[in-house]
């Protein structure tokens, strides 16, 4: 099996089934480590990771720490907040600096689409993408086919549902992109002013009626509703959005009986989400927390242990 | 006095019927002589233009040169200078400037600045409202008076349909051209491309087509109203072509140009270029239905002249997210270049055509003798070599400013001589500042 071949983990589009395979095994070989009583081992032990984030996260940020400090790396995270940044300094300049102090690889988290691209074309270290703007959020996209892999042994013809504010979603095109490689059938649903359009070459339906796309789903894939869209007249209410489109246990049952319920987190109960699917026998939502701690090690692994799969 | 003899060239004047192989004799800053074996003069510089068109001299009305105020983007001598190393002998200096061009001494000491430190020529184009904020009148006629040719709120629309009405009554009085910068803002939001699949597929926020098409209407409308002369700048859709054509038919004095960049790329550019903020401009460019309207457009007559947006920027204005770059690309050095390989040699439109978009219509727009290849006329020729296959180079730009697509780019076709006024100002495309 050849290994990553690329300096950087900038998105899901441009990457080949073959590297996501490599990905997605090198992340089911990593992740016992991190249910084993002592975690760390010494594979990235001299490696430095920064962790450049632009906007609010803990989930994704947490994750990568502890990825890269299983694997031994040491990780720094630096806030816009806490960063240079408000004192004019410019993207660019800010991940040179962070360079220039050895760091091997920059994760970063950007309101703005092509932002990482942006870094990766001027730094020799490894850029990861961690979500930039409404674009990709590749690792998210990675953990999701890990945790669907898993349960449903690959991706050919399941047909996944992508419920919510598809427009706004890093997450939902990493979906598109990652799972249309595979011969996924990919269905966006939601209101008509926050479907993401565009996306008919990758062979993705889109609907207005959630129950059209929940008819036997093999996944569910619950968008988390920003609910600050409503102040920009983008949905009227958040009641109406839930009798509408809100995932509830009368409408999964339009799902196969088998089907994983999935949500990148964190969730509104009760809005996009009703707490008895959140928390019922199909979710599989911590699962997919866990799953992100390996595909994020594996990427790190791949990128700067410059190994094969393990 | 200063002579100069192009010898051999194609002789292209489509306005005056003139197309003949010949020798053009410039005396002092007028045309002398037009003949066959002409002798030269002693003392004569003789530009060899065998197998290359002699044409009236070229015009840009769309150029930001960004004085006063921004000469780290641009200057006189480097705004000019690369318009004649693009071919050009005249442009039309947009007024977003700081401080603004708003009333006449502004104008007068762009004139001013043109005739010491220009390498072409310039004229100034006003605002339409005090300090482009779409409220009060500028001094329009004050602007007019001291030399203005044209009155545009560029870089921005005039937000308020009355304003426009207003503007257009008042400037109907001059005969001055009102150029319009087409947007709705509240409908182009925060958008940085064009909104479409690509948008989606790169995550950018994107500027509807619409938002250009609602101004295009309200603009014909309102120049059906007052009967004004109204000027659609940089059409970039479809539907704006369209709605022009249809404004024409209607009998509105509307007019409308396109620039290089609309009639060549689409927003797969800002795919294909990974987020190179140097596809990034307003209007953007749009979709393969959109370019192929404004190529339409150009061969029917319904675009009348070819302009070039030309908006240099400061590298460290680009080089950042794309979302927080400037609007806005060079265009002065590729303009030509771009016409002659896209639309020339293609079939798009024919050679006169192009002379006629780019030298004839825009002089006339902005009520300017037009070039002319006849005895007696101003000696503002442009002459061009349309086998000439030559790459564009940042380091040979003489912009102060390099944020330009077509960087890369091998284009055939190419301005081979620019003569302003009857001096050489551009051979082979090297400026000649003396």
């Amino acid at each position: 099996m050849p290994g990553l071949k690329r300096k950087d983990i900038l998105g899901l589009r441009e990457m080949t089934v073959e590297e996501i395979d490599l990905i997605l095994n090198t992340a089911e070989a990593l992740k016992d480590l991190a249910t084993r009583p002592v975690k760390k081992v010494p594979t990235l032990r001299g490696k430095a990771i920064v962790t450049l984030f632009y906007e609010n996260s803990t989930r994704t940020a947490k994750s990568f720490e502890l990825a890269a400090k299983y694997l031994g790396a040491d990780v720094i995270h630096v806030s816009a907040a806490t960063s240079s940044v408000q004192k004019g300094e410019t993207l660019k300049d800010t991940a040179r600096n962070l360079e220039a102090m050895g760091v091997d690889a920059v994760v970063v988290r950007h309101s703005m689409g092509g932002a990482p691209h942006l870094l990766a074309r001027s730094l020799r270290a490894s850029v990861i993408n961690a979500g930039d703007g409404i674009h990709e959020h590749p690792t998210q996209g990675l953990l999701d086919m890990l945790t669907i892999r898993q349960k449903k042994g690959g991706f050919k013809g399941l047909k996944v549902a992508i419920v919510g504010d598809s427009y706004h979603s890093r997450v939902a095109r990493s979906n598109i992109y990652g799972l249309t490689k595979y011969g996924a059938e990919v269905w966006l649903a939601g209101p008509s002013t926050l479907l993401a359009q565009g996306f008919e070459e990758y062979g993705v339906r889109t609907t207005t009626r959630v129950e059209e796309a929940l008819e036997g789903a093999d996944v569910v894939n619950v968008l988390r509703l920003q609910l600050e869209r409503q102040e920009k007249g983008l949905f009227p209410t958040v009641a109406e959005y839930h009798r509408f489109w809100g995932v509830t246990a009368e409408r999964l049952r339009l799902a196969k009986p088998d089907v994983l319920l999935m949500h990148p987190g964190p969730m509104n109960r009760g809005v996009e989400i009703a707490t008895a699917v959140a928390d019922g026998p199909q979710s599989v939502i911590t699962e997919q927390v866990t799953n992100g701690v390996a595909v994020r090690m594996a990427l790190l692994y791949l990128l700067l242990g410059g190994g094969e799969a393990a | 006095m200063s002579v100069l003899l192009i010898r051999g060239g194609r002789l292209l004047d489509p306005a005056r019927g003139l197309d003949r192989v010949g020798d053009l004799l410039v005396e002092g800053s007028r045309i002398r002589a037009i003949g066959t074996d002409l002798p030269a003069p002693d003392g004569a510089r003789v530009v060899d233009a065998t197998g290359k068109v002699v044409a009236p001299g070229f015009i840009d009305i769309h150029v930001h040169l960004r004085v006063p105020g921004q000469e780290y983007k641009e200057d006189m001598r480097t705004g000019t200078a690369a318009a004649v190393r693009g071919g050009f002998v005249g442009v039309v200096c947009m007024p977003n400037t700081r401080p603004v061009v708003d009333s006449a001494p502004l104008v007068s000491h762009l004139l001013d600045l043109a005739s010491r430190e220009g390498l072409c020529r310039v004229w100034p184009a006003g605002a339409i409202t005090k300090g482009l904020r779409g409220e009060e009148l500028a001094e329009i006629g004050e602007m007019w008076a001291a030399g203005a040719c044209a009155i545009t709120d560029d870089g921005r629309p005039v937000d308020r349909a009355e304003t426009m009405r207003q503007a257009m009554i008042y400037a109907r009085q001059f005969d001055l051209l009102v150029m319009d910068h087409c947007e709705d803002r509240s409908l182009s939001g925060s958008g940085c491309m064009h909104e479409g699949r690509v948008s989606s597929q790169l995550g950018l926020k994107g500027m509807v087509a619409a938002a250009e098409e609602v101004h295009v209407a309200r603009d014909i409308l309102l120049a059906l109203e007052t009967g004004a002369r109204v000027h659609v700048q940089h059409v970039s859709s479809r539907r704006s072509v369209e709605l022009v054509r249809w404004g024409k038919a209607l009998g509105a004095r509307v007019t409308a140009e396109a620039t290089p960049h609309h009639f060549t790329l689409t927003d797969q550019a800002v795919a294909d270029m990974d987020y190179s903020t140097s596809t990034k401009m307003n209007p953007p460019v749009r979709e393969e239905a959109d370019r192929q309207a404004i190529l339409e457009g150009l061969a029917d007559g319904t675009i009348d002249v070819i302009a070039t947006d030309h908006a240099p920027h400061h590298v460290d204005e680009k080089d950042v997210e794309y979302p927080l770059a400037a609007f806005g690309i060079t265009g002065l050095e590729t303009a030509v270049g771009l016409a002659l390989d896209r639309l020339v040699r293609p079939g798009v439109i024919s050679l006169e055509q192009l002379i006629l978009l780019m030298s004839t219509r825009p002089a006339q727009l902005i009520n300017r003798t037009p070039p002319a290849l006849a005895e007696g006329a101003e000696a503002d020729i442009t002459v061009l070599d349309l086998g000439r296959t030559w790459t564009v180079r940042a380091e040979e730009m003489a912009s102060k400013s390099k944020n330009s697509p077509f960087i890369g780019w091998t284009l055939t076709g190419a301005p081979y001589a620019t003569i302003v006024g009857g001096r050489l100002r551009m051979l082979e495309m090297k400026v000649i500042a003396e």
